[in-house]
C-alpha cells in the first residue's frame, strides 16, 4: 500500500474512535437521549470493509458500525445531528442513533431487530444481480443476531443464487450480556457458511491488514458472480453493550488483554515499521478529526429540534386523508 | 409492603418459581444480568441456570420452545427484552401458541406467559415504545392484560402464569419505577378478565388500561368540581370484561375510551363498538376514543409528545364529552 494510503487509513481509525469518544462523552453529560451503541475497539471492520467500496455499492450497518457510515460517506454534521435526535438527521428526529440510514451514500438504516437487514441485503444484492450491475452489498451483523432465523433465511437465498452480498460477522464475544457458548454450539459463526453452499472466512477483527486482504477477496468474488462470502471478524467491545451498561459481567484480564490488540494501536505499530514520522502523523491528524468532530457537535447542536405535528410527515409516500383526531 | 411496579413484577415471578418446579424462565439476558430493565435480578443465583434460561438472540425460538416445554407439563415465562421484539416471535404466538390447543381437538393446555416492556413517553424512538396489545387481541387462543398499578402487576402476573392458556402481559416501562404502591404481605391473585372500578361517578365514564389510568385518575380528580368522573380500568383486554364496561355506561350514559396504542385498530374501537349496539338507548352522546395519533412513535421529545396522549388531551377530550 502507498504511504497515502496508510495514512488515510489511519486517519478514519481515529475519526471514529474520536466522533464516538465525544458522543460517549456527551451521553455521560446527559445531553443525549436514547440508547448510545459505542462501536470502541470494533474500527478496524468497518474501516476494512468500506474503505474500498465504490460510491453506488451498498453497506447495511449495525447497531455499533457508525464509523461505516463516515467511511461510506455519510456527512458528519448530519450524522451527528441524528444522534442528537435533530431535524438534520437522516430520520429528521424521528428516530435515534443508527435507526436512520443515508441513502444517498448506500447507507441502509437500521432496525432495533437485530439481523432483520440481512435479508433486506440479499434482496438487494438480488437486483444488482437481475440487472447485471456491478455492486455489492455489504451486510453487517453480530455473533448474537446470528441466532435469528432471518440470518440463515437471507444466507440460504443468497447461495441459491449466488448473488453479489458479503455477509460481516461482528463477533465481538458477548450479545449484550450472553456470551458466545450460550448463543450458538459452533465454534465459529463462519462455519456455517458451507451449509449454504459458500465460502467462510475467520479473521482477527482489530487487525486492518486482515480484514481488508479478506474484505477485498469477498468483494472481488462477489463482483465477478461468485456468489456470497461470510466473513466473520473477531473483535472485541471495549464498552457496554449501550453506554447505560456497566458490562460487569466480563472480567477486568479479558478487557486489559483485548486492550492490548487494540486495532489502532496495531496500526500505529505498522505505521513505524514503515518508518513514517509517526509523531508528525498523530499530531496532524488528531488536529484534523478534533476539528471534523467539534464542527460536527456544534451543527448538531444548532441543528432545530422538530417539532411536534412533523411526527405526521413521512409516514406514506404520499400524504393520505388522516383526519386530525 | 411499598413497591415498585418493575419489583411487582419481580416479585410474581420469584413466588411462582418458588411455588412450583415446573415454572420457569426463559428470555434474553435473564440470567447473569438480571433483565435490561432488572426484573428478573437474583432469580439465576435463586433458581439456578436450568430454571432461569439466558437464550440466544431469537424471539421465534423463546416463543416456540416455550410452546415445546408447555405441551410437557411446565409453565414457561418468556420475556421479550423490548416488546417491539414480539413481532419477531409473532408467527409462533399466533400460529402456533394460539391454535396448539384448538387444533389438537382439546387434548393439550399452552401455559406460557410471554412479557415485556411495552410503552412510550421515555424517547425510545420507534423500536423500544410500541404498544401492540391490539395485534393480539385479534387472536382467538389468546389472553391479554396489561397492568397499570403494582398491585395488579403481580396479581396479574401471577394468574397468567397459573393460566392453562397462553397469555401475553404488557407491562409498561414508563411505569416500572414511577410509581410505589402499598401491596398486601400475603399471597393474592387478580384474576384475568375483571376491570377494575378505579372510582365511582355519574355524569361520564373513562375507560382505559396500562399507563394513562394514571393521567385518568389524575383528571378524575382535578376535574372533580365540574364533571363527576366514573374511571374503568380493563386490566384484561382479551376478554374484555363486558360486564362491568357495560353497566358503567348505561349508568353515566357517556363514554370516552383512553389508549396509548393509536387509534386505528385499536382497542377503542372494539369497545366503542359494543357500547354503541349494546347500549344505544342508554348513551347522551357518541362513544369518544383518545389514543395516539397514527404515527410510529417518534423519538424527538416534541414529536412523541405530540403523537401520545397526554393529561391536556385527556382533560380536553373529557370537557368535550361532558359539554355534549
Amino acid at each position: 500500500m502507498t504511504e497515502q494510503k496508510d495514512r488515510e487509513l489511519y486517519r478514519w481509525l481515529r475519526l471514529i474512535r474520536e466522533f464516538e469518544g465525544r458522543i460517549s462523552a456527551l451521553d455521560k453529560q446527559g445531553k443525549l437521549m436514547g440508547g448510545v451503541y459505542s462501536g470502541k475497539g470494533q474500527e478496524a471492520v468497518t474501516v476494512g470493509f468500506c474503505h474500498d467500496l465504490r460510491w453506488d455499492d451498498w453497506i447495511f450497518p449495525l447497531h455499533r458500525d457508525l464509523g461505516a457510515y463516515l467511511v461510506k460517506g455519510a456527512d458528519p454534521k448530519r450524522l451527528m445531528a441524528q444522534i442528537f435526535g435533530k431535524r438534520d438527521g437522516f430520520a429528521k428526529g424521528k428516530d435515534s442513533y443508527l435507526h436512520g440510514g443515508d441513502l444517498a451514500n448506500g447507507i441502509f438504516g437500521a432496525t432495533s431487530m437485530l439481523a432483520a437487514t440481512l435479508p433486506v441485503a440479499a434482496g438487494m444484492a438480488y437486483k444488482f444481480k437481475i440487472r447485471k450491475e456491478d455492486r455489492v452489498a455489504i451486510s453487517f451483523f453480530g455473533e448474537g443476531a446470528s441466532s435469528r432465523g432471518d440470518v440463515h433465511e437471507a444466507m440460504n437465498f443468497a447461495g441459491v443464487h449466488k448473488l453479489p452480498v458479503v455477509f460481516v460477522c461482528e463477533n465481538n464475544f458477548y450479545a449484550y450480556s450472553t456470551p458466545n457458548e450460550l448463543q450458538f454450539g459452533v465454534d465459529n459463526v463462519a462455519d456455517r457458511a458451507a451449509g449454504y453452499g459458500f465460502k467462510g472466512e475467520v479473521v482477527n477483527g482489530n487487525d486492518l491488514h486482515d480484514v481488508m486482504k479478506a474484505a477485498g477477496k469477498a468483494i472481488d468474488r462477489a463482483r465477478k458472480g461468485e456468489g456470497p462470502t461470510l466473513v466473520e471478524c473477531k473483535t472485541y467491545r471495549y464498552h457496554g453493550h449501550s453506554e447505560h451498561d456497566r458490562a460487569d459481567y466480563r472480567s477486568e484480564e479479558e478487557v486489559i488483554t483485548w486492550e492490548s490488540r487494540d486495532p489502532i494501536s496495531l496500526w500505529e505499530i505498522y505505521l513505524e515499521k514503515r518508518k513514517y514520522d509517526i509523531a508528525a502523523i498523530r499530531k496532524e491528524t488528531a488536529e484534523e478529526v478534533t476539528r471534523i468532530v467539534e464542527e460536527a457537535v456544534a451543527f448538531a447542536d444548532g441543528s432545530p429540534a422538530p417539532e411536534g405535528p412533523e411526527a405526521m410527515e413521512d409516514l406514506y409516500a404520499m400524504p393520505i386523508d388522516t383526519e386530525a383526531r | 409492603m411499598l413497591i415498585t411496579y418493575i419489583e411487582a413484577i419481580r416479585q410474581a415471578m420469584d413466588e411462582e418459581l418458588a411455588r412450583d418446579k415446573n415454572v420457569l424462565l426463559m428470555g434474553e439476558d435473564v440470567g447473569v444480568l438480571g433483565g435490561a430493565f432488572k426484573a428478573t435480578a437474583g432469580l439465576l443465583e435463586k433458581y439456578g441456570a436450568d430454571r432461569v434460561v439466558d437464550m440466544p438472540i431469537s424471539e421465534s425460538l423463546i416463543v416456540g420452545a416455550g410452546v415445546g416445554l408447555a405441551v410437557q407439563g411446565m409453565r414457561p415465562i418468556l420475556e421479550m427484552q423490548f416488546i417491539d421484539f414480539i413481532a419477531c416471535g409473532f408467527d409462533q404466538i399466533v400460529n402456533s401458541a394460539a391454535t396448539l390447543r384448538y387444533r389438537h381437538g382439546g387434548q393439550t393446555a399452552c401455559p406460557i406467559v410471554v412479557r415485556g416492556p411495552s410503552g412510550g413517553g421515555v424517547h425510545g424512538g420507534l423500536y423500544h415504545s410500541q404498544n401492540p396489545e391490539a395485534w393480539f387481541c385479534h387472536v382467538p387462543g389468546l389472553k391479554v392484560v396489561a397492568p397499570a398499578t403494582a398491585y395488579d402487576a403481580k396479581g396479574l402476573l401471577k394468574s397468567a402464569i397459573r393460566d392453562d392458556d397462553p397469555v401475553i402481559y404488557f407491562e409498561h416501562k414508563f411505569l416500572y419505577r414511577r410509581i410505589k404502591e402499598e401491596i398486601p404481605a400475603e399471597e393474592y391473585l387478580v384474576p384475568i378478565g375483571k376491570a377494575a372500578l378505579r372510582k365511582e361517578g355519574r355524569d361520564l365514564t373513562v375507560i382505559t388500561y396500562s399507563a394513562p389510568v394514571h393521567a385518568v385518575m389524575k383528571a378524575a380528580r382535578d376535574m372533580a368540581a365540574e364533571v363527576d368522573i366514573e374511571v374503568i380500568d380493563l386490566r384484561t383486554l382479551l376478554p374484555i370484561d363486558w360486564a362491568t364496561v357495560k353497566a358503567s355506561a348505561r349508568k353515566t350514559g357517556k363514554v370516552l375510551i383512553v389508549h396509548e396504542s393509536r387509534l386505528n385498530g385499536g382497542i377503542g374501537g372494539e369497545v366503542a363498538a359494543r357500547i354503541a349496539q349494546d347500549c344505544f338507548e342508554d348513551l347522551d352522546g357518541p362513544v369518544m376514543r383518545l389514543g395516539a395519533r397514527d404515527a410510529h412513535t417518534p423519538f424527538a421529545p416534541a414529536m412523541e409528545a405530540y403523537v401520545l396522549p397526554n393529561q391536556e388531551k385527556i382533560t380536553e377530550a373529557i370537557r368535550k364529552l361532558a359539554a355534549y
